[in-house]
């Protein structure tokens, strides 16, 4: 699939996700949350969530929905970011740096593995 | 917080929180009055005077009343420290308005900083609201509407690879030729 310059491709990529859409089964998809409150914002929240989003751009993952929330309420843990893979249990990551959001996009969100080092209790 | 980008990340989050469904923030660079603008506008539940008095005082309330955290304080104190100020119109029902003005050229103005990745932020992290960006640098304009990219999408996620290269890109492009359009006509400010 070429770059996407605009809307009309924009629809012609739609179409084809929707066939591709159909053919796969439904596994579900994983849940990415990041936690952007103000003392998330001013601890680095946004270049986390960018880091995160570069990610899935370069690493062309499919089925993946990102979404970001007001604070967690994790005092001092910020900048938070949660990992839902289907059917599994929420996994909170704290203090996560972008170096650690790849981190945890390569272990957890790819391979399955919790990164266990930055998880913390939620 | 060392970049007014995001100050602005942070006040669209009390839109978020005050259920809006289409939040307009505008951010305007003026170099000939020497003047930077900031507008976040919501139709979000909105506020009573009352509560609007309220999230301007940083000493009054506890995060138990409101959920509105400091950040509004915190540019308020900003802008006014700019030669500025910031002003929140309310309304219950009807929405909000917050409007900061800065002194362009004030030696303490915080940097705008990466305006591109506070948009690309709010518009993949929360795709259920209609976002409306506008980036004004002198008189040229870039002005970004998600609504026609999400009737094309239909079910096509916004995190899909291939739609957050597309949207990073026209977002950093936009801002980026608006920039190097008034550059070229060659007008050279002092503070810039």
């Amino acid at each position: 699939m070429p770059t996407i310059k605009s809307i009309d491709d924009l629809k012609r990529l739609r179409e084809e996700a929707q066939k591709v859409k159909e053919l796969r089964d439904q596994t579900g998809k994983t849940q990415i949350v990041v936690g952007m409150g103000t003392v998330g914002i001013a601890a680095g929240a946004r270049e986390t969530l960018k880091e995160i989003l570069t990610f899935i751009e370069e690493h062309h993952l499919p089925d993946i929905i990102l979404r970001q929330t007001g604070n967690i309420g994790l005092g001092g843990q910020d900048p938070v970011v949660q990992v839902i893979l289907p059917g599994a249990e929420t996994v909170t990551y704290g203090k996560v740096t972008p170096a650690m959001a790849t981190r945890i996009m390569e272990e957890h969100v790819v391979k399955g593995n919790i990164v266990h080092e930055f998880r913390i209790e939620a | 917080m060392r970049e007014l980008s995001l100050h602005l990340l942070d006040i669209a989050e009390n839109s978020i929180s005050a259920g809006a469904s289409r939040i307009v923030i505008s951010v305007r660079e003026d170099l000939v009055a020497d003047e930077l603008w900031l507008e976040v506008s919501d139709n979000g539940k909105g506020m009573s005077p009352d509560m609007v008095e309220k999230v301007l005082d940083p000493f009054v309330t506890s995060r138990t009343t409101r959920k509105v955290g400091l950040g509004i304080p915190l540019l308020k104190q900003a802008a006014e420290a700019c030669n500025g100020f910031l002003t929140l119109e309310s309304e219950p029902g009807k929405g909000t308005k917050l409007t900061a003005k800065f002194q362009h050229s004030h030696i303490d103005r915080m940097p705008l900083g990466n305006l591109e990745d506070t948009f690309i932020t709010l518009l993949l992290s929360t795709p259920t609201v209609n976002w409306v960006f506008k980036y004004q640098f002198n008189d040229q304009c870039f002005e970004f509407d998600d609504t026609e990219f999400k009737e094309a999408l239909g079910d096509l996620p916004l995190s899909d690879f291939r739609v957050i290269e597309f949207i990073s890109n026209t977002i950093t492009n936009g801002i980026s030729n608006v920039r190097n359009i008034t550059t070229k006509e060659g007008v050279v400010y002092a503070n810039h």
